[in-house]
């Protein structure tokens, strides 16, 4: 009898899942059909890397497969040195990540991109912001230097000396200061870290590093959601963030030459454009070396530069299309802003866009 | 169907050979899939030993880098058997020597369905729930056992610390270890156990000289599982623990595990540090041996029960 | 349960109460005592401030200790232990369900909501923040959905489970049946006990690096991650249909034997049917230990947004995967609470999953089980 009534539970659920897995649509936004494109590119591109340009990465595979019907772009946000390690190791075409390639995967990438090795573009620049949870407060000014002690633990209460000469009229709570970092290896935490022993090399005597270092106290959390959640849960908490997340917290505006700049996309592409390139690379090569202690007038100076690596060539001649075309969109205007809108990034400047055309224009079939 | 089945001659032994062989197959495969795991490991890790100590992490070589991590997981995983195997044992004698049969096949269904509810969720709610109940405790230990090492203060402000994840640990294997214990227990053969109540004994009594000693065996295979899915856990401890460096305080944050070390740094990690990561899961894997033997020595020690042999 | 009148001492005299009942607690004692502790544990508790965790923690043990002592002064000492093992044995539950029931009602609480026909039909495909920030601007319902996470967890378990229950459970008939307790034998579980430990990113790479030395570097497929799943897996399986096959009573092998049954008979036909029970347990133990892993998956499915049935091409999205991806890195960064309530709905999917087995397990034992007088 039990057997029986367990056993009708048992049909009836599966028919359910039955009926589950017989129907699905892969056409969750009812966008209409992609009507080809006059780009004629087809086949999968694959990629694999950093999970900061991840947001962006979705809006720019949905935009590029709606214009290109045959064309399937994949991307696995495994993490930029795992994504490098596949580039190099010929698993992806391409790859993402927060770190151009160094000199020795430079030279490894020779083997798999022929004898003029591999480029990085710069496409995805998102402002680091830093942001802090003090009730009534929402923006405050602090200088490099003040920001470094904080986050070193030298800087204990929100209304320290430091922090109050800087915002005369704020009214500075006696609430301690949690700093709240990455738990894990990342590239915001190395164009943190960058900065602030860039621009605050006194008090910041580490080198910068995707992991936060080990002697510094404070807590952790993982991940970019991970470090706002645990901020906007813990009053006088501070950290940083890519600054499309930080949501309602307040943060902070940062001391360059003598005004204070608040994190905006111009400032970013400000910041970016103002960077100088790596010396001794291929000319189609776009590594770029960011002058964190920057006195230019409004730009933003805590920056992540996230690159995508391509090879100069491909063997053959449907996978250097591909590569062309779907480089080619993501660095376009339309390309940018879509990043922009769903990840909130900061779009690259003309200039840039017009070198980094050249460079993905000149990606060719290997002979 | 008894004619079937003792259908003898050339076919049935032929069949016999043909099925002790398959077994074996099966228990080289094992072997041989667990060799290529090792070697794998070996080769992927070996840079970390012979790289200069200078450039590992830390700066003084691999194995003052593996030593804080190696404790932070004994102790994450010593905390979660302390809680999960008295209760986990309770549990499963509850479900089959206690509670009403109806009740019992119930819970025992929903036990089994704990068991697989994802690490990512429990550590959500770790985060999320345990972690911000258990800051009152920290606090009031802080307070009150404060002179003992373990409960120094201050108490963490998120209650992100090692005891959170110790705890968050122990709800994760308790479901492990409840529902093979359940099923040893369920096993024990019923002629012993009437057999001790028709002596007198009480519930306990028969539990005790019956189905513990029937079950002991089992028990311990039950509780090294579950050690083995504490000690590889990865998401939770990752999501929970505020790690850092090794501190004897349970109440603080710090510390970190092996497993979580691997999985938060593994992404951004490429040329020495991935073979730093990979030896880290090299001694990961070393640390089960060692326990296992143990565990095996226990087993072989009371070996005075098994059915088959 | 027996009394033991016989064995406690003759009391003076008490005329009025049957022999059979002397010396026995009457039936409210203990909701006496259990009403006693609840009053002082409140008590105590309002001592040091009053929290109702603290209340049921103090009336707990009181209630425990009483129970001990009134039963003591009453029944004897052999059936206070018997209490306190009691009450042991119920707090450990009580104590067990609280978490768990706990971690229940967050999952539900927070998955419902994002549980429509929608999340379950359709994919991700195409999906973008853009898409979610106007759905939070607007008020409309979540869209996008987990139906590729959905068929590809399934894909990849059913291969997972394919390979492994065969192996786990040969070896299981080996090491119980077969090895007569050999130097081989005893590797085996040694070192079955040592794959327990394996870190599941270890599997995940391990399976990486063999699939890429074969079918060349990259090489991600559902497939591939069946076979990191199955590393995690085997111990599970062997481990359990050991311990269930070792408690299959030798009368029962004999007696086959006695009847001329072959070995490779009695083994399919007796010893397996006589354990099906736990041995479907265990594997649904080991399918519910890899079906929610997470990051062997990432380095050997991939991850992707639209629907993929081939698990021996092309990348795969698995139900993990999207929580993990939905948690860490939301759609939109701007907005991440719509993917905050796809990522609890389908980990109640995948809980409902793990439901769905266990009673498939339950039905198939059941099936096969012998009739039994438990």
């Amino acid at each position: 009898m039990k057997a029986i009534r367990f056993g009708r539970a048992a049909a009836v659920l599966s028919i359910a899942a039955l009926a589950l897995t017989a129907c699905g649509s892969d056409n969750p936004t009812g966008s209409p059909e992609a009507a080809g494109g006059d780009a004629a590119v087809s086949g999968t591109l694959s990629g694999a890397g950093a999970s900061s340009q991840d947001a962006a990465m979705q809006a720019w595979i949905a935009g590029f497969s709606a214009a290109n019907s045959g064309a399937n772009v994949q991307y696995s946000p495994d993490g930029s040195g795992a994504g490098r390690d596949a580039f190099l190791a010929g698993g992806v075409q391409f790859a993402g990540s927060d770190a151009f390639l160094d000199e020795e995967e430079w030279e490894q990438a020779k083997q798999i991109c022929g004898p003029e090795g591999a480029m990085n573009i710069p496409v995805y620049v998102s402002p680091i912001a830093v942001a802090f949870n003090l009730e009534g407060v929402k923006e405050l000014n602090l200088d490099a230097e003040t920001i470094a002690k904080v986050f070193r633990g030298e800087i204990t209460k929100w209304n320290d000396e430091a922090i109050a000469s800087q915002n005369e009229g704020v009214t500075l709570p006696d609430t301690a200061i949690t700093v709240v970092h990455r738990a894990d290896e990342s590239g915001t935490t190395e164009n943190f870290t960058e900065y602030l022993h860039a621009a605050a090399a006194k008090v910041w005597t580490d080198e910068a590093d995707g992991a936060w270092p080990g002697g510094l106290g404070g807590e952790n959390a993982q991940g970019t959601s991970g470090v706002v959640s645990t901020t906007s849960s813990t009053n006088g908490a501070i950290t940083y963030a890519d600054a499309s997340a930080v949501g309602d917290l307040g943060t902070v505006k940062v001391k360059v030459g003598e005004e204070y700049v608040a994190y905006t996309p111009e400032a970013a592409a400000k910041a970016v454009d103002a960077a100088t390139p790596v010396e001794g690379r291929s000319e189609t090569d776009m590594s770029l070396q960011l002058n964190r202690d920057t006195t230019e007038s409004g730009a933003y100076p805590i920056v992540l530069v996230s690159y995508h690596i391509y090879c100069s060539s491909y063997k053959d001649q449907g996978t250097a299309n591909l590569v062309k075309a779907f480089g080619n969109y993501v660095i376009s205007e339309e390309g940018q802003n879509t990043a922009q809108e769903s990840a909130g990034s900061a779009p690259i400047s003309d200039t840039l866009r017009e070198e980094a055309k050249a460079a993905i224009d000149s990606i060719k079939v290997a002979s | 169907m008894s004619n079937t089945l003792t259908e003898g001659g050339a076919k049935g032994r032929a069949g016999d050979k043909v099925f002790s062989n398959l077994t074996l197959l099966a228990g080289c495969l094992i072997l041989l899939v667990l060799f290529a795991v090792a070697v794998f490991l070996l080769v992927q890790a070996l840079p970390a030993f012979t790289a200069d100590p200078a450039k590992v992490t830390g700066g003084e070589g691999f194995w003052s880098y593996i030593w804080p991590i190696l404790i932070g997981t004994l102790v994450a995983a010593g905390i979660a058997l302390l809680i999960a195997t008295p209760i986990g044992i309770g549990v499963a004698l509850f479900i089959s020597h206690f509670a009403p049969r109806r009740l019992a096949q119930s819970l025992g269904y929903v036990v089994d369905l704990l068991a697989a509810i994802p690490s990512v969720v429990y550590g959500a709610w770790g985060v999320a729930v345990l972690a911000p109940a258990l800051v009152p405790v920290y606090e009031w230990l802080a307070a009150n056992a404060g002179w003992i090492p373990i409960f120094a203060g201050p108490a963490s402000q998120t209650g992100k610390t090692m005891l959170t994840a110790g705890i968050v640990l122990s709800v994760m294997i308790l479901p492990i270890i409840t529902s093979l214990s359940r099923e040893i227990f369920l096993q024990t053969p019923k002629l012993h156990e009437e057999a001790a109540l028709a002596m007198g004994a009480t519930r306990w009594e028969m539990i005790r000289m019956a189905v513990f000693p029937f079950a002991r065996a089992g028990v311990v295979s039950a509780v090294m599982l579950g050690l083995g899915r504490a000690l590889g856990e990865t998401m939770a401890v990752a999501l929970v623990l505020s790690g850092g460096i090794l501190t004897a305080s349970l109440i603080q944050s710090g510390n970190q595990t092996i497993a979580a070390e691997i999985a938060l740094n593994f992404p951004e990690a490429f040329g020495l540090r991935l073979a730093e990561l990979i030896a880290a899961g090299l001694v990961l894997f070393v640390i089960t041996l060692a326990v296992n033997m143990i565990a095996r020595w226990i087993i072989s020690r009371h070996k005075e029960f098994s059915g088959a042999n | 349960m027996p009394q033991l009148t016989t064995t406690t001492p003759p009391a003076p005299a008490p005329v009025k109460r049957s022999t059979l009942t002397k010396n026995q607690l009457p039936g409210w004692a203990m909701w006496a005592v259990l009403a006693g502790s609840l009053i002082l544990g409140a008590a105590l508790s309002s001592l040091i401030g009053f929290h109702i965790a603290t209340w049921a923690l103090f009336s707990a043990l009181i209630y425990v200790a009483a129970g001990y002592f009134v039963t003591l002064s009453v029944e004897g000492a052999r059936k206070a232990k018997d209490r306190f093992a009691t009450n042991l044995v119920y707090a450990a539950f009580i104590v067990a369900l609280l978490p768990l029931v706990s971690v229940i009602v967050t999952v539900l609480a927070k998955g419902i909501p994002g549980l429509t026909p929608h999340l379950l039909y359709y994919s991700m495909n195409g999906m973008t923040g853009t898409v979610d920030n106007e759905t939070v601007a607007n008020g409309t319902p979540v869209i996008g959905g987990v139906y590729h996470g959905i068929v590809g967890t399934l894909l990849i378990t059913t291969w997972a489970t394919i390979i492994s229950v065969p192996i786990g459970l040969l070896t299981a008939v080996y090491l119980v049946e077969y090895s007569k307790g050999g130097t081989l034998a005893r590797a085996i579980t040694f070192f079955v006990d040592v794959m327990t430990g394996i870190p599941s990113i270890v599997a995940g790479l391990f399976a990486a690096a063999f699939f890429g030395l074969v079918f060349g570097p990259g090489t991600r497929t559902g497939f591939v991650a069946a076979v990191a799943l199955s590393v995690l897996m085997i111990p599970v399986v062997v481990r359990s249909t050991e311990e269930m096959l070792k408690i299959v009573p030798n009368e029962l092998r004999e007696a086959s034997y006695a009847l001329g049954v072959r070995k490779w008979r009695t083994i399919l036909k007796v010893v397996v049917p006589t354990a099906i029970s736990g041995i479907a347990s265990g594997v649904t133990l080991a399918i519910a230990r890899v079906i929610g892993e997470t990051a062997p998956l990432l380095v050997t499915a991939g991850f992707v947004n639209s629907i993929n049935w081939n698990v021996f091409g092309g990348w795969m999205a698995t139900l993990p995967t999207f929580i993990y991806r939905q948690l860490m890195n939301p759609t939109s960064p701007t907005n991440t609470d719509p993917s905050a309530q796809r990522a609890w709905a389908a980990a109640l999917i995948l809980i409902i999953f793990v439901m769905l087995l266990n009673l498939v397990a339950r039905l198939i034992a059941r099936i096969f089980a012998p009739k039994s007088g438990r």
